[in-house]
């Protein structure tokens, strides 16, 4: 995946941010990841770091929530958790799992002065 | 820098110029002031801190821009096509073979992401198609900002068929929108039948899958079922062709899907 030009879209958004609700610097970003939005939590913490440099952010604490997979079966309509973007259902074996939550990656909250 | 292709977004070049605004993810311009570290490790006392609640997904500037060029596109008749794979899947052997069959029956246009170098622009303009290369520098995958700046440049027809030929790379294309119709997935029959499984997002985000090089297949032991039943373990809806863009074989079936598509597209303007 792509962490690198997400953590300058994560930048982005907190530069806009800082334009509409008037602050200088961030202390810290909470960042929304789903366990299947495809983000690895820690080449995202590795590229936040390198991204934030000389910005309002620099320095900022980066706090990841992991949020879980969850998929119903088109097959058997079964609410099933999923670690993966793909398998087969646990209960019928179908693969028609449609995801219904765990694959967002979005800035949630920001914490600033 | 992307820890799983080591990719950065720097360099950027569309037809061998430097854009004159930034390119996609590169755009962010770094602040003036220099952060107070002192501050930072030492906050005075009376600091005040509040929480602000932004809520916003980091795909969405990149989905803006594939929306706007999936409107214009739309409103002009153009069928576009996202053509992914690995690097030496025979990407742009496929492209010269298609436009070459092409010729007289559907006006079409390429737009060709690489890393580096001119190379395949100028394969696609000696076949006889207008084409222009985005140089992504070392970013990994085209973004729809960077793809709707190459389309004003290309002056595309109406009714006609743009072909975009992404950086070779199985994991991070998947995730960028670029205003397409259809993502279509490479898979040769020279790489390794379980790579649907491997880089399953890809197989995922995909709508066909060309099964590329179908000739070598009695020289391989490559599992050609094997193959497709995976991908369709991971896309159940999966359409697959088996193809060879150089013995032709299969050609005719992805041409008049491709066919199918635009007059579709120029029904729906």
């Amino acid at each position: 995946m792509h962490e690198m030009s997400l953590a300058e879209s994560v930048l982005q958004i907190i530069e806009e941010s800082a334009q509409a609700q008037n602050f200088q610097r961030v202390r810290t970003v909470v960042l929304e990841i789903g366990r299947l939005s495809s983000v690895e939590p820690d080449a995202m913490r590795f590229c936040f770091d390198s991204v934030m440099r000389d910005t309002l952010a620099d320095g900022a604490e980066l706090q990841i929530i992991e949020t879980p997979g969850t998929g119903r079966c088109l097959s058997c309509g079964t609410e099933v958790e999923m670690l993966e973007k793909y398998g087969l259902c646990p209960y019928c074996d179908s693969p028609h799992l449609q995801i219904t939550a765990g694959n967002l990656m979005r800035v949630k909250d920001l914490v600033v002065e | 820098m992307c820890a799983t292709c080591g990719c950065n977004s720097h360099d950027v070049l569309i037809g061998g110029k430097r854009p004159v605004r930034g390119i996609g993810a590169i755009s962010f311009r770094k602040v003036q002031t220099p952060p107070d570290k002192t501050k930072h490790e030492h906050p005075p006392a009376d600091t005040t801190t509040r929480v602000i609640q932004v809520e916003r997904d980091l795909l969405a500037r990149n989905d803006t821009f594939a929306e706007a060029n999936r409107r214009l596109l739309n409103e002009r008749g153009v069928f576009a096509l996202n053509l992914v794979s690995s690097p030496g899947s025979g990407k742009t052997t496929l492209l010269v073979k298609s436009i070459a069959m092409l010729q007289g029956k559907l006006p079409l246009a390429v737009i060709e992401g690489d890393q580096q170098t001119e190379n395949d622009a100028a394969r696609i303009r000696a076949a006889g198609a207008p084409a222009i290369q985005i140089n992504t520098g070392r970013g990994c995958h085209l973004d729809a900002q960077m793809t709707g700046q190459a389309m004003t440049q290309l002056d595309l027809a109406d009714d006609s068929l743009l072909l975009i030929e992404n950086v070779g790379n199985l994991v991070c294309p998947a995730a960028f929108d670029l205003g397409e119709a259809h993502k279509v997935v490479i898979l040769s029959v020279t790489e390794g039948e379980d790579k649907p499984l491997k880089y399953p997002d890809m197989f995922r985000a995909a709508d066909l899958m060309l099964l590329n090089k179908c000739d070598l297949l009695p020289y391989l032991e490559f599992d050609a079922e094997l193959a497709i039943t995976y991908a369709h373990r991971i896309n159940p809806q999966l359409k697959v062709m088996r193809i060879s863009a150089v013995s032709g074989e299969g050609m005719d079936e992805w041409l008049n899907w491709i066919e199918a598509g635009s007059r579709k597209a120029i029904a729906a303007k």
